[in-house]
């Protein structure tokens, strides 16, 4: 297990040698060592959060590390931005696809290379031909001259490929390519990456499908807490010995949810449809249970907890409050009869990063603070300090714009705000994502003391150890439809990826 | 630039039967479509007026009306660079004053300067007002809107403290500089042509050059513009440069077409640029429009202007529909990025 | 307005602070620009102050009643403005057509006096309904439709002002009754302070009050940081930016009455060009363009310092339209100040803080 060193059968291209990179006082990666061979697909696993997402950053030169080397060659790599990644022939593919709406397919392959004719021209005529080839060789069929706005992820992830296949990149990094894709487009993506090793380049892949990590890649790097744990052969590697890496501690000990008394169904979900994105999602709460939704990213379950809140609208179902019908399209009156929603994306979508801890803790409950219709005195500092209190937020002082705060105490803020609100059903999104283990374990802790007093608790999560240690049963969905159903006792590791993984529907 | 030559092996059987690519992008035909349209407003208001009274389309009145449009073609065509990413330049009338006030003194003190020299001066000297926005912007971090309505009250500010009071007539500036202004080629006026000159160059620019392009690439998605290695922060900067030496040339062409000057000239005008740009299709937040539109939108807007007075209509109905023509023009742009949108999402289909 | 901008500052997460270092040495970039900006208001009150006093002692005729009277009630007009203004900058949007909704007002109240026999006091209620019509109009453009603040209030920028010249074309209305346009310019007895400045003072305090105590205001700021987290946080944002518009298009309506009163003419021109000192006023204030900061003592004092700086320069006899200069001087440094010193000391705390420098 040392780095890099089974088997290495040729002088690595790219070598990350201690890399860190800390944002505030978040340490993302810590001293990480990572070794790509020519002609050779490589793996890079971890959890959510475990800085994967930031090394990719730091190849693609949109990070610069604190400390650690990269060479390339065996020649030192600096990258002072993405304009030096991609002179060093390295491509990054992200999760989310980065195009330009307004221009032409052929344009944002192009951008910045655009094949010229006289007066170093633009050739539209060569580089629509160019683009056209490129989708040739991907075997698919995109109009190169249509503008990119409307195109569908799976769409804009090809044109990414296209733009990465365009500048003969000799190092190609793909970010979760195929959560928006379907089989054969995966198959047509690792065929293009297959003859791309053959031809010398180096492929990393950066999957949370076991099943296409060990199909395409010939070793697998596993991160854990932004530190490197392990780089070994796929060959000599099995599912259950990846997955024990990434979660690298004793599952039980770590989450305590303990049995509470089931009470009266509070959240009753029938017939749920989004057209697109999820059809026919049944599901009930009650109090006192954890209920985890689990799934693949772009599963849809953010989705089914956005529309359930009230954020997004949905084509057809119905939502129930302890039996009475919630009205569609408001988080308002969600938030009125009782519900909360912690989301997915904290910066985004949690807290305004720029106000006071205070004000975000109050701000779901600012109504139901002021007296006479003022917000007068200390009732939000009241109200800020009870929970912050109750959360052992660790924060010096309440008028703290809250991005000053740890990402686990954002996390906590952002619980405060929605506790605050005296919720019957909490639905819980990613509850842990990117906050350090003790956090962790204090939030498990809280969510569990929540159940005991009564509220119905859906949570989503993609950590698998988290959903198997908190949840009194397990949803498991897959491409927007809940192909399982798991009761405590049926939920393991294997039952739930299998599911998820759209092969439990068989099973 | 080079394409890897595919493997064949793993290229599956079908070319693309796909589009001729020498046909025009969906987008392209699009803009097109807004660029036809504006063009067919325009013909029909002047088919309009020319049928009420048909001395609408005398050699004396088309004369004025290119002359009349002429400054504001250049002043939108020099927006639309600034408005493709992102940013809207509110300082181009005091950066047109200004200069128009510096040309006229130029000649007051040194009355033997050759016309040429003025003009390049002039053009130095816009552009050295947009280096000052663009510094400025750069350091501030703050949206170009509140830098260039700072340097709008600035530049005019300066333009009053010198003028103090003064006018520059006619009288003061040489004739050879003067007959720029009202001279014609063929019936057209001089300052047409360099209007005209003004949007083929840079509307050409705009579509046939690769930092043209990245202009809109920036305003379109300035994150992912960064993403692929633009330099965002030095196009920009250039961006700014680029309009005050526009808004420059606009200065001292006005000097030459109206001869008398004060410190108030162009005052009020950066909002008419702004609403040709938007009239044009150029979208205020950026990622598209062309140069052809702006400057159609400019002529348009000062057509109806003559339109109204050989109508019969109040001239004072002028600017109202002015505004209800951006209000139109946005809302519709809005209209067609949403059918667009929409049929879009339809062809989105790819063969497998 | 809050649209990502090109300039816009590094995601806040890549810049945060240990919470525990808080604190002298703590305090990074982020806590830097916030300082800066959270002591804005007491920046600008402190100049408001200089300059009044610099001007008292230096300038002659400045601290006079009769100069105080006529500075306020030049403020009337630009103060009340700024009011809504700073509501709809702070939840990330604009209206330009502020000023010429005034003068629509004006001209349709002189319109109205002249054709119509209704009573004045009618019809100034009324001319105040109007703007709030005329308001409402932006509203629907911006929340109903989608577009964009900006250009929808150029829009109607150029079409207010097109229909105000409309209605009375290049005539103006000056016979209204003396005791009211007497009315409009009178002080407060035993004082020189006009009693126009009476209501003004009152609505500061209730904007002040919906901005900085009630849980609407509190939305304001959240929606104008991150709308999606005041969406989820249950926040109608388009409603409330829509009654915005409103309440910005009534108090046009009462601006409309003051001008027409006090200076005893409905014209077509009246408080041409007004909207972009409204704006520098509000900016000057520390309102952020962005949206999401500022308050209303800050724009209150913004507007009073202009107001100061340029009666004291004009009785100094500098040429009333070079006066620009101070105005748009004022308004870059307000933003680009802070933003630099910001920065300065986040680069010398980053330099204390790693030996190695950080690219980007």
């Amino acid at each position: 297990m040392s780095p890099g060193a089974p088997g290495a059968d040729s002088a690595p291209l790219l070598v990350l040698d201690g890399v860190t990179k800390s944002f505030g006082a978040v340490a993302a990666l810590r001293g990480v060592h990572l070794e790509l061979h020519p002609g050779e697909a490589h793996a890079l696993v971890g959890e959510n959060g475990a800085g994967k997402s930031t090394l990719v950053k730091i190849l693609a030169g949109a990070h610069a590390p604190d400390t650690g080397r990269m060479t390339l060659d065996g020649q030192p790599l600096e990258l002072r931005g993405p304009a030096d990644a991609r002179a060093a022939g390295i491509a990054v593919i992200y999760q989310e696809p980065t195009l330009f709406p307004d221009l032409s397919v052929a344009e944002n392959i192009f951008m910045g290379r655009q094949p010229l004719r006289g007066l170093r021209r633009i050739d539209t005529a060569a580089m629509n031909r160019d683009a056209e080839r490129l989708f040739a060789r991907l075997g698919v069929r995109i109009d190169p001259a249509r503008p990119a706005r409307g195109l569908s992820i799976a769409d804009q992830q090809l044109v990414e490929i296209a733009k990465a296949l365009s500048f003969d990149a000799r190092i190609l990094v793909m970010d979760e390519p195929t959560a928006a894709l379907s089989g054969v487009e995966v198959e047509r993506l690792f065929g293009v990456a297959r003859s791309l090793c053959e031809r010398g380049a180096a492929v990393l892949f950066i999957s949370h499908r076991f099943d296409e990590v060990f199909d395409l890649c010939q070793r697998i790097t596993v991160l854990r807490d932004g530190a490197w744990v392990s780089s070994d052969r796929a060959a000599d590697l099995t599912v259950d010995e990846v997955v024990r890496r990434m979660v690298g501690r004793e599952v039980s000990s770590l989450y305590p949810k303990q049995d509470a008394p089931l009470r009266d169904t509070l959240l009753e979900v029938r017939g749920l449809t989004r057209a697109g994105v999820f059809s026919d999602v049944s599901f009930s709460v009650r109090g006192g249970e954890i209920v985890a939704l689990a799934g693949l990213v772009g599963a849809g379950r953010s989705e089914v907890a956005r529309a359930v809140f009230g954020v997004d609208r949905y084509d057809a179902g119905e939502v129930r409050v302890a039996g009475t019908v919630l009205p569609p399209g408001s988080p308002r009156k969600a938030i009125a009869a009782g519900m909360a929603l912690v989301p997915e994306d904290r910066r985004q979508q949690g807290l305004v990063m720029e106000l006071s801890v205070e004000r975000n803790a109050t701000l779901a409950r600012r109504r139901a603070l002021s007296r006479l219709g003022l917000l007068l005195g200390g009732a939000e500092r009241a109200e800020a300090r009870r929970w912050t209190r109750r959360l052992q937020v660790k924060t010096s002082r309440l008028t703290a714009p809250v991005a000053t705060l740890s990402g686990g105490n954002q996390q906590k803020v952002v619980l405060a705000k929605w506790l605050a609100t005296e919720p019957r059903i909490l639905i819980i999104d990613e509850p842990t994502r990117g906050i350090d283990v003790g956090t962790k374990a204090e939030v498990h802790r809280l969510l569990s003391e929540l159940a005991n007093e009564g509220l119905a608790i859906l949570m989503i999560s993609s950590e698998l150890p988290e959903v198997l240690g908190m949840a009194d049963r397990v949803l498991v969905m897959h491409e927007g439809r809940l192909v399982r159903e798991l009761p405590r006792a049926e939920a393991d590791e294997t039952s739930v990826m299998f599911a998820a993984t759209g092969q439990g529907a068989q099973a | 630039m080079s394409v890897t030559a595919g493997a064949p092996e793993r290229v599956d059987g079908h070319p693309p039967t796909g589009p001729d690519p020498r046909r025009r992008g969906l987008a392209e035909r699009l803009l097109a479509v807004r660029e036809l349209s504006l063009l067919l407003a325009l013909a029909a208001l002047v088919l309009v007026t020319t049928l009420r009274n048909e001395r609408f389309l005398s050699g004396q009145s088309v004369k004025d009306l290119l002359l009349g449009c002429a400054i504001l073609v250049i002043l939108a065509v020099g927006q639309t660079l600034v408005i493709v990413t992102r940013n809207v330049d509110l300082s181009v009338g005091s950066i047109l004053g200004l200069v128009a006030f510096a040309t006229g003194s130029l000649f007051l003190a040194a009355p033997g300067t050759p016309w040429p020299v003025a003009l390049l001066l002039g053009v130095a000297l816009g552009a050295l007002c947009g280096v000052v926005n663009g510094g400025l912007i750069a350091v501030a971090k703050v949206p170009a809107l509140v830098i260039t309505l700072g340097t709008l009250y600035a530049f005019r500010g300066v333009d009053y403290y010198w003028a103090s009071g003064r006018q520059i007539n006619a009288a003061d500036m040489p004739r050879s500089f003067l007959r720029l202004g009202n001279q014609t080629v063929l019936g057209v006026p001089v300052l047409f042509l360099v209007a005209l000159v003004v949007v083929a160059v840079v509307g050409y620019y705009l579509r046939a050059y690769r930092s043209g392009r990245e202009l809109y690439a920036i305003g379109s998605e300035p994150a992912a513009a960064r993403l692929s290695g633009i330099p965002v922060g030095r196009r920009v900067f250039a961006v700014f440069v680029a309009n005050g030496a526009l808004a420059g040339l606009a200065g001292v062409l006005y000097a030459a077409r109206f001869g008398t000057l004060d410190a108030a000239a162009g005052t009020g005008l950066e909002l008419q640029v702004v609403a040709a740009a938007v009239v044009g299709g150029v979208a205020i937040f950026g990622g598209s429009g062309s140069a052809y539109g702006a400057a159609l939108g400019a002529v348009l807007l000062t057509t109806i202007g003559s339109s109204l007075a050989v109508l019969r209509i109040d001239p004072f109905w002028q600017q109202a529909v002015v505004g209800a023509l951006i209000l139109a023009a946005i809302g519709l742009d809005r209209l067609l990025a949403v059918r667009m949108a929409a049929r879009l999402r339809g062809r989105s289909a790819h063969g497998a | 307005m809050a649209h990502d901008s090109l300039y816009a500052a590094p995601p806040v997460g890549a810049e945060a602070e240990p919470p525990g270092a808080g604190g002298e040495r703590g305090a990074g970039r982020l806590a830097g620009l916030r300082g800066a900006l959270g002591s804005w208001d007491a920046a600008v009150v402190a100049a408001l102050v200089v300059a009044t006093l610099l001007a008292s002692a230096t300038v002659q005729n400045f601290a006079t009643g009769r100069n105080v009277q006529f500075l306020l009630l030049d403020l009337v007009p630009l103060a009340l403005l700024a009011l809504p203004m700073t509501l709809i900058v702070i939840t990330g949007e604009i209206d330009l057509s502020v000023a010429s909704t005034v003068g629509l007002c004006s001209t349709l109240m002189g319109q109205m006096w002249l054709s119509s026999g209704l009573s004045l006091e009618l019809i100034c209620v009324l001319v105040v309904l109007l703007g709030a019509v005329l308001g409402a109009f932006n509203g629907v453009f911006v929340t109903g439709f989608g577009l964009p603040s900006l250009a929808v209030t150029i829009g109607t920028l150029a079409l207010y002002r097109g229909l105000s010249f409309v209605v009375l074309g290049d005539q103006a209305v000056a016979d209204f009754p003396g005791d009211w346009t007497a009315a409009a310019v009178r002080s407060i007895p035993g004082t020189s302070i006009p009693v126009a400045v009476v209501p003004v003072l009152l609505l500061a305090l209730v904007f002040g009050v919906v901005l900085h105590a009630t849980p609407a205001g509190r939305a304001l700021y959240a929606m104008g940081n991150n709308d999606q987290a005041a969406t989820f946080a249950g926040v109608s944002v388009a409603r409330t930016k829509f009654w915005l518009f409103v309440a910005s298009g009534a108090v046009c309506g009462l601006v409309g009455v003051f001008w027409t009163l006090r200076y005893a003419s409905a014209r077509g021109d009246n408080a041409t060009g007004l909207e972009l000192t409204v704006v520098t006023a509000v900016l000057l204030g520390g309102v952020s363009i962005f949206g999401g900061r500022g308050g209303l003592i800050g724009v209150v004092a913004g507007v009073l310092l202009l107001g100061v700086l340029r009666n004291a320069l004009q009785l100094a006899d500098v040429d009333a339209n070079a006066l620009t200069i101070v105005t748009g001087a004022l308004l870059i440094a307000s933003v680009v100040l802070p933003n630099a010193v910001a920065d300065v000391r986040g680069r010398l705390h980053r330099r204390r803080q790693r030996a190695t420098p950080v690219a980007r």
